[in-house]
């Protein structure tokens, strides 16, 4: 099979639905890559691995799971493991990402990704899991920060300073949800920029963007909710514009999952932070030009 | 000690009633039933959703709202196994069949049987199929002797109710149309996806029995007076729509 580059490039991509099939391998649009959740490619066969086929003939390719539940204090699913790696081996994608959360406990699956605490106990968890799950796949992965909604009082690591250890001590990339990070600091009532500022940039692999909802908690404070199903917020951009002044161009998802729009809507969406990478990626080639 | 607490967020996710972990608090240190439940909806949402994936049939019979609260009712009972929630909700058209409220539609479950169908065939393994073409390179006579290889989406279903018409009806843009021409009878189905399309079959008794004693494994000439009793034979009519559907792979002869 012949294959679009394995790199993925330093501009946007979308998340790859089932209902944009066609636009894409009818208009083959201008965008840098795709990503897929992995967790819908894990069938035997059929359309999804027909189209994903053809997709990744002319697209680069990043692999995100949503199911491995990295923050749980069980051991991962061999199984999981296992049918990720069929995935890893059959597309190549050349990121493969996951998540600072939980999702299953004793054989359920919750399907969604759930707070855990920071602390010395959960980081040796979680960097045990993240090294296996490195050495099953032979890859290195890229572990996403969280949207939260509660705090744990048990916690004696900030986030920042959380996941850092775990990228140090296992050599995993961050992937740096931007959108995230702007949820959880309004909900903790953190300055987001700071989040940012102190963010280890130089483990950072890849960008999410995505739109969220917003409602009030029990006391009428502000409670951002990660709902990928809008458009980004001009706040968000603006700290993804800020961020890549931390961090330097980098492959940028827009996240788009309930509520799907049409295929141009989705696109359009790509194409500003295509626009905000670029201009990044100028400044770093002539940074004397304003 | 996250082992407790986890152990505490999962039985606070699964039961409503049940009392929130001790450990989680907002920013200023209270408990804010608000703010968990945000997991709470986002948990029985997403495997509603799932579920309204797998069944837009069902969901369309009897509306979003009714649809949301069997799903829910079902999903507060049966949590995916595994994170690969195509595989999730396999149970459902049981668990339709014992609710009191779909006793008005007695059919309800049948119809979720075969959107679970069309959901295997959907996500089944890929396999070419072969024509009835193929079978003229055996040597005159012994064709009684083969038996033939299914494609692995291959799937019959039964029901005393016209549930592919049923189905098939709600293809289309005004369902209702079709929905008022329904035949008085129960069909028999097969769903097979030779390539890219779920196929949803209606066959007749005759050919249900005879191709699924094909598919049970019996040769064609072992399959053909097993079904001599059913009704009018035209088995090599049956055998050539059978192929034609792209459900037959290959064959073995098994002399």
């Amino acid at each position: 099979m012949t294959r679009a580059d394995t790199t993925i490039p330093s501009r946007a991509g979308v998340g790859l639905k089932a209902c944009h099939y066609h636009d894409i391998l009818g208009g083959k649009p201008d965008i840098g890559w795709f990503e897929v959740h992995a967790e819908n490619f894990m069938g035997a066969g059929g359309p999804p691995h027909a189209y994903l086929s053809s997709i990744r003939e002319a697209y680069p390719v990043s692999l995100h799971g949503v199911g491995l539940s990295i923050g749980g204090v069980e051991d991962l699913d061999i199984d999981h493991l296992d049918r990720l790696k069929v995935l890893v081996d059959r597309y190549q994608p050349t990121l493969f990402s996951e998540h600072l959360a939980w999702s299953s406990h004793r054989a359920a699956f919750f399907n969604d990704l759930l707070a855990a605490p920071y602390t010395d106990e959960t980081l040796d968890l979680v960097c045990a899991h993240v090294d296996q799950v490195q050495s099953h796949l032979n890859c290195k992965m890229l572990l996403e920060n969280p949207a939260t909604y509660i705090v744990f009082e048990t916690s004696t690591y900030d986030e920042v300073d959380y996941l850092s250890e775990i990228a140090r001590r296992t050599g995993c990339g961050l992937l740096l949800d931007v959108n995230n990070v702007y949820v959880s600091c309004i909900n903790h009532g953190r300055d987001a920029k700071d989040y940012i500022n102190r963010f280890p940039v130089t483990a950072v692999g890849e960008i999410h963007l995505a739109g969220h909802n917003e409602d009030r908690d029990d006391e009428g404070g502000r409670l951002l909710i990660d709902s990928h199903d809008r458009p980004v917020i001009d706040p968000v951009w603006e700290l993804y514009a800020h961020t890549l002044t931390c961090t330097g161009a980098l492959p940028t998802l827009i996240e788009w999952d309930n509520n799907i729009p049409e295929w141009p809507e989705l696109f359009a969406q790509g194409q500003l932070a295509d626009a905000i990478v670029t201009r990044t990626l100028q400044r770093t080639e002539n940074p004397h030009v304003a | 000690m996250w082992r407790e607490t986890q152990k505490q967020f999962a039985a606070a996710l699964r039961d409503p009633g049940s009392p929130l972990p001790e450990a989680i608090s907002n920013t200023n240190g209270r408990t804010s039933l608000k703010r968990f439940n945000v997991y709470r909806n986002n948990v029985a949402v997403g495997l509603i959703d799932a579920l309204a994936d797998t069944y837009p049939v069902v969901q369309a019979l009897v509306g979003d709202d009714f649809f949301k609260s069997i799903a829910r009712n079902f999903t507060r009972l049966f949590l995916p196994g595994s994170p690969v929630l195509l595989n999730y909700g396999e149970d459902f058209a049981d668990f339709i069949a014992t609710q009191s409220e779909t006793a008005p539609t007695p059919y309800l479950s049948d119809v979720a049987r075969l959107e679970w169908a069309w959901n295997r065939a959907y996500h089944a393994a890929d396999k070419a199929p072969i024509g009835i073409a193929d079978l003229a390179d055996n040597p005159e006579g012994t064709v009684a002797h083969l038996s033939l290889q299914f494609h692995p989406s291959v799937q019959f279903l039964k029901s005393d109710w016209p549930i592919v018409s049923i189905w098939q009806a709600h293809q289309e843009k005004d369902p209702q149309n079709l929905l008022g021409q329904l035949p008085d009878r129960g069909e028999q189905a097969l769903v097979v996806r030779p390539k890219m399309t779920v196929q949803t079959r209606v066959l007749d008794p005759v050919a249900y029995a005879f191709i699924k004693a094909l598919y049970d494994g019996h040769t064609l000439g072992q399959a053909s007076p097993l079904v001599i009793d059913t009704g009018p034979l035209d088995l090599s009519g049956h055998l050539a729509a059978l192929f034609e559907t792209g459900a037959i792979v290959g064959f073995s002869d098994l002399t």
